[in-house]
């Protein structure tokens, strides 16, 4: 079962976007980089904020991260989410995408052991035949 | 450095607000609202129907200018304006273009409002997204980051641990607002006093959010009257100048996640812009209308305008300092979004304007300059700094 249930709102990917989803698909995290200066960027963008250059990469990406910030949600906000209340929000950094962040979940790690710089890695949740989500977990020590 | 050339040179000059309930509780529409409060603010400057000839609202106001002109029987309406994005960031900066408005002779009478009935069209504490999400709402709500408090509570968590804020001081925000209300009928949580020690038992929603850290989810509407401070003269009530606006947001603020800053309410550089506009520091401003989300942003607000130094706002909070009548900054001397009422903080411009009038119910004695901070956290933000 997945972190959320897949009755939440889910990512319809884009023309801009589509690349992003359907590596998660393949259970690979992939980061816009810019071809031409090499800077990271996410969410995803036409044309990189630092030279305004519209050559891209996908970059595969470790998906190792470190937790920015956290938050836990008691209130439920959605219908779906009535019964699945409380859980974690979570903002993630990733080193070796220039520190992009992106937010997620930590599904494997009760709210009071979250912390702020806590280490943590990818892991894919396919929520639907269409969308897999990339989440995290306690890194491996 | 030459004088900002807006600097006094336009006044507001009407005020006008609907009652204000709880979400769900009106039997009228939002636009019935917004044509309410834009009707009381004409005749409060003493004005007609026919001397209006601009609207002017933020945060994607459902109440079209041109359905409202021919609602309210506006011959000629000259200027119509929505500042994109933001949601109660724009409440300033839906002022602040009324003001280019008339300071340009584009129009004579602009007003401002903003209308928002969440019993009509949905609250805000509540999923507003489709089953389908694309652009930036691909990268949150599918992760359950669906609502502002969420997203503000990550921000909030980010300025607890590098500064050390506490819950506490965040309650202290929530008390003096509510403080505040307790003298103020309209206020939808007038008769209903509350202790720090109420805030600290009330539910957690996000933490570190409780219940009373979060805004009000209201229906009703306010709106201002904005002309030139030559037209002002000739009006009903004093005006009240405008002697600094500002709008727009820091690098990436708008990108939640990746590089934006997580410990700032985004009015860094709005700021500075208003002071030097205004032409005043923040020693001289009496009382402050500090626009709260969520509390742990007002602390950030409070910093970025520069009443205290990043990371000391919530020491600063605490101990009465924002509190009517004996603190040094007053903030939110109606009770604000968190206990008066939610229009997307447009009541916080009313109440500017009152304490200038010298007719608040927390009237801040002979308080001659009043800052506005609409909206942290968001982008863009905007903020104005009134005197009378
Ligand atoms: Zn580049």
């Amino acid at each position: 079962m997945p972190y959320l249930p897949a009755e939440i709102p889910l990512p319809q990917p884009t023309v801009d976007d589509a690349p992003f989803w359907e590596a998660c698909k393949r259970q690979e995290l992939v980061i816009q980089r810019c071809k031409n200066c090499g800077t990271f960027r996410h969410m995803p963008m036409p044309v990189c904020y630092n030279c305004q250059s519209f050559d891209f990469e996908w970059a595969k990406v470790s998906g190792e991260g470190t937790v920015y910030s956290y938050a836990n949600v008691t209130y439920p906000t959605h219908p779906a989410l009535k019964d699945r209340v409380p859980f974690n929000i979570v903002v993630v950094e990733l080193p070796d995408a220039g520190n992009v962040r992106m937010t997620s979940n930590v599904v494997d790690t009760p709210f009071e052991e979250l912390y702020i710089g806590m280490p943590v890695e990818v892991v894919f949740e396919e929520v639907t035949e269409q969308i897999t989500l990339p989440r995290f977990k306690r890194a491996q020590t | 450095m030459s004088v900002w050339p807006m600097r006094d040179q336009t006044a507001i000059v009407g005020i006008g607000e609907t009652e204000y309930t709880k979400w769900g509780q009106t039997r009228r529409s939002e636009f019935q609202l917004a044509c309410e409060a834009i009707l009381k603010a004409i005749e409060d400057a003493g004005l007609n129907v026919k001397d209006i000839d601009g609207l002017c609202s933020y945060a994607g106001d459902r109440n079209e200018p041109s359905l409202l002109a021919t609602a309210l029987g506006i011959p000629q309406l000259r200027f119509s304006n929505m500042l994109w994005g933001g949601g109660g960031g724009g409440g300033s900066g839906a002022v602040h273009n009324a003001c280019m408005a008339v300071f340009s002779g584009s129009a004579n009478h602009v007003v401002a409002f903003r209308a928002l009935a969440q019993g009509q069209f949905g609250r805000f504490g509540q999923s507003r997204t489709g089953q389908k999400v694309s652009g930036g709402q691909a990268y949150g709500a599918p992760f359950g980051l669906m609502t502002p408090a969420q997203r503000f509570a990550l921000q909030t968590r980010r300025h607890m641990h590098l500064y050390g804020t506490t819950s506490r001081q965040l309650g202290a925000v929530a008390v003096a607002c509510r403080k505040h209300a307790q003298h103020n009928p309209r206020a939808i949580m007038y008769g209903r006093p509350m202790t720090l020690e109420d805030h600290q038992n009330s539910r957690m929603i996000v933490d570190p959010f409780r219940l009373y850290d979060c805004c009000l989810e209201s229906d009703g509407a306010a709106a201002a009257v904005i002309t030139s401070a030559e037209r002002a003269k000739n009006c009903k009530q004093r005006p009240v100048y405008i002697m600094g606006v500002s709008q727009g947001t820091g690098f990436q603020q708008g990108s939640f996640a990746d590089k934006s800053k997580f410990d700032t309410a985004n009015f860094e550089e709005v700021a500075k812009d208003l002071y030097e506009r205004a032409g005043v520091t923040p020693r001289d401003i009496d009382v402050a209308q500090i626009y709260e989300n969520f509390t742990g942003m007002v602390i950030m607000s409070i910093e970025n305008h520069g009443f205290c130094k990043k990371g000391e706002g919530g020491p600063f909070v605490e101990g009465g300092r924002i509190e009517w009548p004996d603190g040094e900054l007053p903030i939110n001397t109606s009770g604000g979004n968190l206990s008066e009422a939610y229009t997307h903080g447009f009541e916080l411009v009313t109440e500017a304007v009152r304490q200038m009038r010298g007719t608040s119910t927390c009237q801040v004695k002979d308080a001659e300059i009043c800052l506005v901070a609409s909206g942290p956290g968001v982008t863009p933000v905007s903020d104005m700094i009134l005197r009378r």
